[in-house]
């Protein structure tokens, strides 16, 4: 297998204006020649499929929920990144991917980078087009907040539902070409098998999950706009139904996978309350701008954080990184979380947990300017806890939130399967090995709105399409092993349910590839999957029938991949022999517990390429170049 | 705590119903409502019954994907709470709950408690949208927007699509969805040279799909988790009346935008 970056030449700034030049068109008559799937309705598959339409190819798009408009971009809190400099604090197109390229550890592909940056100006101007309702200052103006890994403040900001007025706009843009019939909506169908002809991507099969019908689905391209594969974790922010099944299938189809180990744990969430939970919920990292995040100077003290003096508390992130402060990196506040806990200074029931504390805040702006900013994240925190954070300060621990790993794709965000093309959180790129806040938005846009649409038409323009027919016997196959697949699950009849499984499987990865690993516990956690895997496929209990909505079969399917999906995570966390962003090797870091990353041997992407089952997958590298922002220890003390 | 479920089971959009008495035991305070559904769902599978179906994905309280009357409240008792969000501190040890799917002629049930709300995106695909195709956008700050507007557009902007305002009216009406997303794009100078189009064009398709008129039993208000005001009904009346005798052809540019 070939790694093609497929970077263009020349300056930074300007290859990404120049490869939009070099690239072929397709004629507007001709566009409607070409079918292109669309799988995912997030923000990245949505926007994608919308500007797709717009243009003039035929669209399918696909979602597993009951309406494009719940996919979990939705859940996004905080902000989105731009760097327009209307503070005029000194932000610019180069400090933003400046800060992206330090923020991802040195681990991100710099064209892409610099990209991403650029188009992120024409993100927010065509969100404020659409009717997003960002905050506006009192001439009218937009307003911005401040965001962790960055000295500019060039977030722009909903509320604290800034996901879901971006989904929504790209929503209406996307509910707009189903009305005018441009784009065809399938909701409640989950992709099963990416089908290729002559390998390239050609189709899908599906399964449409009220009656259980397994189809074929025909294009001439395949966009894979899944998100991120987190909930292998059992317990993260994701939704529930988020999933990897889509990009898993595809990686057994040829789709080498990027840097599978790169996952981020996001500092601020409302910690585990019991055996009980289904999930963890976040707390927009946006309250580290008012917040303060400190622990107790002494071990087990029990008192109730009122009780504690200031003298008693130690403000552990102001301590350690006095320029940065609350607002430092998601991945160096998580592990300064884990270690302040370590130590036996952890607060609440299970001592997992750190104080998130407003009272200085609302001291200084008074309760109104801290509702009018947060109030419906602290709503939220006093629901699921029963606590007033206007009144104690809130708990939180870090969660499994994001992947920056995903299927590898070159500079035209395509696979290493020619025709599938994988945008947003389901592709590798841009984050590095640690990605900012207020960035996974700014991606999924910047992929769906502005790059896709350009590096399809290349690919159209490229190549020729032979027309095919449903009854192609690559099709019929996919079909087969689908029903196979539905009926094995239904056939087992063990003794054990499907989440009993997932959860499990949840509990060795967080324990052995979460917040720290090491070489021991990643070869025990190669152990125990395979093993957890085999008694899946002997012992899971799914009833009822596969014709009908069976959600136990559904959430079977993911939980079958994400068996699979750990142990290559676990198996990329053990060869990456050093600590970068996300992933922190406990053997290799500074005398002050800082990653160590081994730019000599491992300054590069990680492809796995798959080599069939029960075959160690293989490894494939992608050397990664720094020539506008120079390889250097990232600090934020 | 123990308590004691009748839950509405379906087999599919065209078998028959009933309700089913379910017991839960051993909750915990802390769970959310759904934890207590899939405690219960994993006691039902081993011992061999299918588990009771019902929809959810965010589990925060903003997908609006989740939905369960719970003793004939949408959502559940607690106001401006999704189901997902309702914790099992608001119900004590003991107590008889029944829960059914949302209740209305535009909502078909499709199994237990999950029921189709597609109309929902059909009535947004006729005219809840801005046309502003990509890569046509002027600077966002080109257009001013008073923060006055921007935060009344936003109070709109916040529903969720979970249809618990179309539960809980009498008449199945859609009003209030509907009626919060003209005021969402009407409140934007951005919104303004659609906003008849969007009235006419949204109102007849929610009629088309069955939904009831408004009689102002103010039930949809109350059972919003995110506390979309009726006064938003009145200004969509405004809208369509306005644009209805006016006919856009003949109004064009800004309106008064109040």
């Amino acid at each position: 297998m070939e790694l093609k970056s497929n970077v263009p030449p020349g300056p930074i700034e300007q290859k990404w204006t120049r490869h939009k030049f070099d690239m072929k068109l397709v004629n507007p008559a001709n566009k409607r020649k070409y079918t292109v799937i669309v799988v995912g309705s997030g923000l990245a598959g949505a926007s994608a499929a919308a500007t797709m339409a717009e243009l003039g190819y035929q669209v399918q798009c696909y979602c597993y929920q009951d309406t494009p408009r719940r996919a979990h971009s939705i859940a996004a809190q905080g902000g989105i990144n731009a760097a327009k400099n209307y503070q005029n604090d000194g932000d610019s197109v180069f400090r933003l991917f400046y800060d992206t390229v330090k923020g991802g550890d040195f681990r991100s592909r710099e064209g892409n980078v610099h990209r991403l940056a650029e188009v992120s100006v024409n993100i927010i101007d065509q969100c404020v087009a659409q009717g997003v309702p960002f905050a506006r200052e009192y001439g009218g103006m937009l307003s911005n907040r401040s965001f962790g890994g960055a000295q500019v403040s060039r977030t722009f900001y909903a509320r604290g539902q800034t996901g879901q007025q971006l989904l929504l706009g790209a929503y209406q843009a996307l509910e707009r070409q189903i009305g005018l019939g441009a784009v065809k909506m399938f909701t409640r169908h989950e992709m099963q098998e990416l089908i290729l002809v002559d390998g390239r991507a050609r189709g899908i099969v599906t399964r449409d999950m009220i009656t259980g019908k397994i189809e074929s689905h025909i294009a001439d391209a395949v966009v894979l706009a899944t998100g991120g594969y987190g909930t292998v974790f059992y317990l993260a922010t994701y939704a529930k139904g988020c999933n990897g099944t889509a990009i898993w299938r595809a990686y057994k189809k040829g789709a080498a996978f990027g840097n599978p180990c790169y996952t981020q744990i996001h500092p601020t969430c409302i910690p585990v309350t019991g055996e009980h939970q289904s999930k963890l919920t976040l707390m927009s990292e946006s309250l580290r701008n008012d917040g303060r995040i400190w622990v107790p100077k002494k071990k087990g003290d029990a008192r109730s954080p009122g009780q504690i003096p200031e003298d008693e508390r130690d403000y552990y992130l102001e301590r350690k990184y006095p320029s940065f402060g609350n607002l430092a990196p998601r991945d160096i506040s998580s592990r300064a979380a884990k270690a302040v806990c370590d130590d036996g200074r952890g607060v609440g029931s299970t001592g997992l947990g750190v104080y998130l504390d407003f009272a200085d805040a609302i001291q200084r702006l008074g309760e109104a300017t801290i509702r009018e900013r947060y109030g419906n994240l602290f709503d939220m925190y006093e629901r699921i806890t029963g606590e007033n954070p206007y009144k104690v300060p809130m708990r939180i621990y870090p969660a499994a939130h994001y992947t920056m790993g995903g299927l590898w794709v070159d500079y035209n965000l395509m696979s290493t399967i020619p025709g599938l093309f994988v945008l947003g959180e389901a592709n590798f790129s841009d984050h590095g090995a640690n990605r900012l806040g207020a960035s996974a938005l700014m991606q999924g846009l910047a992929d769906g709105y502005f790059i896709l649409p350009y590096t399809i038409g290349n690919y159209f323009a490229s190549n020729k399409f032979e027309k095919l027919a449903g009854a192609h016997a690559a099709f019929k196959s996919g079909e087969t092993s689908t029903a196979a697949r539905v009926q094995k699950v239904l056939s087992i009849n063990g003794q054990r349910t499907v989440d009993s499984f997932h959860r499990e499987l949840g509990s060795i990865m967080w324990e052995f590839c979460g917040m720290g690993r090491n070489e021991k516990g990643l070869q025990t956690a190669l152990q125990k999957i395979p093993a957890l895997r085999e008694e899946f496929w002997k012992n899971v209990r799914v009833l009822g029938e596969g014709e009908e909505i069976n959600q136990s079969l559904e959430k079977a399917g993911r939980v079958a991949d994400f068996l699979e999906l750990g142990e290559l995570m676990c198996l990329d966390a053990l060869e990456r022999r050093e600590s970068c962003g996300g992933h922190f090797r406990e053997e290799f870091q500074t005398e002050d517990g800082e990653a160590l990353r081994d730019d000599e041997k491992f300054c590069h992407v990680a492809a796995w390429e798959f080599a069939g089952d029960a075959k160690k997958p293989v490894r494939h590298v992608e050397p990664l170049a720094f020539e506008n922002v120079h390889l250097q220890t990232r600090s934020y003390k | 705590m123990n308590l004691t479920l009748h839950i509405w089971r379906q087999k599919n959009r065209h078998a028959e119903g009933r309700f089913v008495t379910y017991e839960a035991r051993g909750i915990s305070p802390d769970m959310s409502f759904l934890e207590m559904l899939d405690v219960v769902n994993e006691g039902l599978i081993l011992k061999g019954e299918e588990p009771i179906a019902f929809d959810h994905d965010c589990r925060e309280g903003i997908c609006g994907q989740c939905g369960v009357v719970v003793n004939g409240s949408p959502h559940g008792p607690r106001p401006a709470t999704t189901t997902c969000q309702l914790h099992m501190r608001s119900f004590k040890d003991g107590d008889v709950l029944t829960l059914e799917p949302w209740r209305a002629n535009a909502f078909p049930v499709i199994k237990d408690l999950i029921v189709d709300r597609g109309a929902f995106d059909r009535i947004i695909a006729t005219g809840g949208f801005i046309t502003a195709p990509t890569g046509n956008a002027p600077d966002g700050n080109a257009i001013l927007v008073p923060k006055p507007a921007a935060d009344r557009s936003m109070d709109a902007a916040a529903c969720i699509g979970c249809g618990a305002c179309v539960a809980a009216c009498p008449n199945g009406s859609a009003m209030l969805f509907v009626a919060a997303k003209i005021a969402h794009l009407g409140y934007l100078p951005q919104g303004q040279p659609e906003r008849d189009r969007r009235a006419l064009a949204m109102v007849a398709r929610m009629d088309e799909e069955g939904f009831g008129a408004c009689t102002n039993h103010g039930e949809c208000e109350a059972a919003c988790p995110k506390e979309i005001p009726i006064e938003f009904i009145a200004r969509m009346n405004r809208d369509y009346l306005k644009a209805a005798l006016f006919s856009p052809a003949e109004r064009s540019g800004p309106s008064d935008g109040a």
